[in-house]
């Protein structure tokens, strides 16, 4: 799935929430874009996404791919932001049966998956309950 | 642009063909179709394939493949947006015989996936989505349609009842297709108490892991009698569009972008509206996906689809009959060949030659090919002449 540049190349993103924006429409992607898809300007700025957000869907991943063997069930959720920037990530430390749309949520760093036998250790964001 | 008939279709039973390889099931395929439609040669070949490097280590397929059916040296391709690698196959094909470059013309589709393993089988499926900002997070395909189902539920009020139903007609439907992987019928008691996948979804709400082709031949309108005296079928549109390969970056979840564009495209090119469709064979990879397929291919209103389906409008004998085949949940999905295998069973309908499941005086049929999570969407209307 990933080696060591590809991993590396992802870091600012993963590690740090960077993303960019487009200075005319100030539409903000995550991830940073090298184009804005709107309105065709190429002058963004860095910027970093929200670290709040709330719950638009979730599911519960019961058969998961093979570097997630061991976490499943787990659950995955797409988060709209505070900035409005929308995103892919798990959701943990909650219990499914609470689980729900429109649920806060915030951002936190954590580990992902370990690559291979003896791979990479892989880390990036997930989603906990805001309360 | 001339008008363009289909002339020739050919496919073998679907299933896990551990007996057959690639080349095998490539080959009885398309002699099938060139057989079908009566050419002693073709001029250009478009493959449609998702996956061959990861399923059978084998990239390169296009030329394998001519050599193999003894076609070589006309040129072959092989054309790939995901799962909606077949419909575009299709839609070069139609484009090199409409603009006039090429008359008769093999478009196919193939995919053997069960050479490898479950998980390698989803890793490659999985490499239709974001792979570092979906994959990454331990999504699947189920997981994504999943997404899309908690959303329609919650915004339309859809139940697991409904999404279940799509699954007992399909199988119906299915169990009338001697072609099909799994040609037997299920109950809603069945689905929703079978295997949990990814919630809502469970296993009868997903189609299987096949291998199978499916192959048409194509030509100008004004040859299409010269050969064989079947029905002549017309392309009449052919509509294609992207949308973002990331589910997240949609603006609504649970609406199919790319699927409403193509649509549209095809619609205008046919100069018809849903209505005038006699059926739909559309991409049914899970039940959820039929239901947000009808909704932007315009044959309900938004949020309309599960009562449609409930009410049996979308059945064999419905006003919209959707997926008489038996569709992806029941007929399989290898991959690459889905597209192909749609206009199989439009073709077959509107020459009247469906038998059990046969839609009564069909005369108009879309398919509708989808990639990924609906990032990419093939669509074309046929019309009996
Ligand atoms: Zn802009």
């Amino acid at each position: 799935m990933t080696t060591p540049s590809r991993y590396w190349r992802e870091i600012p993103q993963r590690y740090r929430g960077e993303a960019n924006s487009c200075e005319k429409c100030k539409k903000k992607f995550f991830p940073p874009r090298l184009i804005c898809p709107k309105c065709g300007n190429r002058d963004l700025a860095k910027a970093k996404i929200a670290d709040k957000g709330k719950v638009l869907s979730f599911t519960i991943i019961r058969v998961p791919p093979s570097p997630f063997k061991d976490q499943a069930p787990y659950a995955v959720g797409i988060v709209e932001l505070k900035d409005g920037v929308k995103i892919m990530g798990q959701i943990v430390e909650c219990d499914f049966k609470d689980l729900k749309v429109g649920l806060p949520v915030k951002i936190e760093f954590r580990k992902m998956f370990k690559e291979g036998h003896s791979g990479i250790l892989c880390y990036g964001y997930k989603f906990v309950p805001d309360s | 642009m001339r008008d363009v008939a289909v002339i020739g279709i050919g496919m073998t039973k679907w299933g896990e063909l551990w007996e057959k390889s690639l080349r095998d099931i490539y080959v009885e395929t398309a002699l099938m179709a060139i057989e079908d439609a009566g050419v002693d040669h073709i001029d250009s070949m478009y493959i449609g394939s998702m996956s061959s490097g990861i399923f059978v280590g084998q990239e390169h397929i296009a030329s394998l493949l001519a050599d193999y059916l003894g076609t070589s040296p006309v040129p072959s391709a092989r054309v790939e947006t995901a799962c909606a690698s077949g419909g575009l196959a299709l839609r070069m094909g139609f484009m090199e015989v409409a603009s006039g470059m090429n008359d008769i013309v093999l478009v196919s589709g193939i995919e053997k996936m069960t050479d490898v393993g479950g998980d390698k089988a989803t890793y490659a499926l999985g490499t239709a989505a974001d792979q570092e900002y979906e994959c990454y997070h331990g999504v699947t395909f189920p997981g994504l349609y999943a997404l899309m189902a908690v959303d329609h539920m919650n915004k339309y009020g859809t139940t697991r009842k409904q999404l279940a139903e799509v699954a007992v007609k399909n199988h119906r439907n299915g169990s009338k297709n001697p072609l099909a992987q799994f040609p037997f019928e299920v109950t809603v008691d069945a689905v929703l108490n079978s295997v949990q996948v990814a919630d809502p979804l469970r296993i009868l709400d997903c189609s299987p892991i096949t291998d199978g082709a499916a192959a048409a031949i194509i030509c100008p309108v004004d040859m299409a009698q010269k050969f064989r005296d079947h029905p002549v079928v017309k392309i009449l549109g052919s509509g294609q569009a992207t949308d973002s390969i990331a589910l997240s970056q949609r603006n609504d979840i649970s609406w199919l972008e790319s699927t409403y564009r193509a649509g549209k495209g095809a619609y205008e090119m046919a100069g018809k509206k849903p209505s005038d469709m006699d059926l739909f064979e559309v991409h049914d990879c899970f039940t959820i996906a039929e239901l947000c397929v009808m909704e932007a291919l315009g044959m309900v209103e938004k949020g309309k689809s599960g009562e449609a389906v409930e009410k049996g409008r979308t059945a064999v004998n419905g006003d919209i009959p959707v997926n008489p085949s038996g569709g992806l949940k029941s007929k399989g999905h290898p991959v690459g060949a889905t597209g192909i295998a749609q206009v199989l069973e439009i073709v077959k309908q509107l020459r009247g030659e469906a038998g059990e499941r046969q839609v009564k005086d069909a005369r108009t049929g879309l398919t509708q090919n989808m990639g990924g999570s609906g990032a990419s969407t093939v669509v074309h209307i046929f019309e009996r002449d």
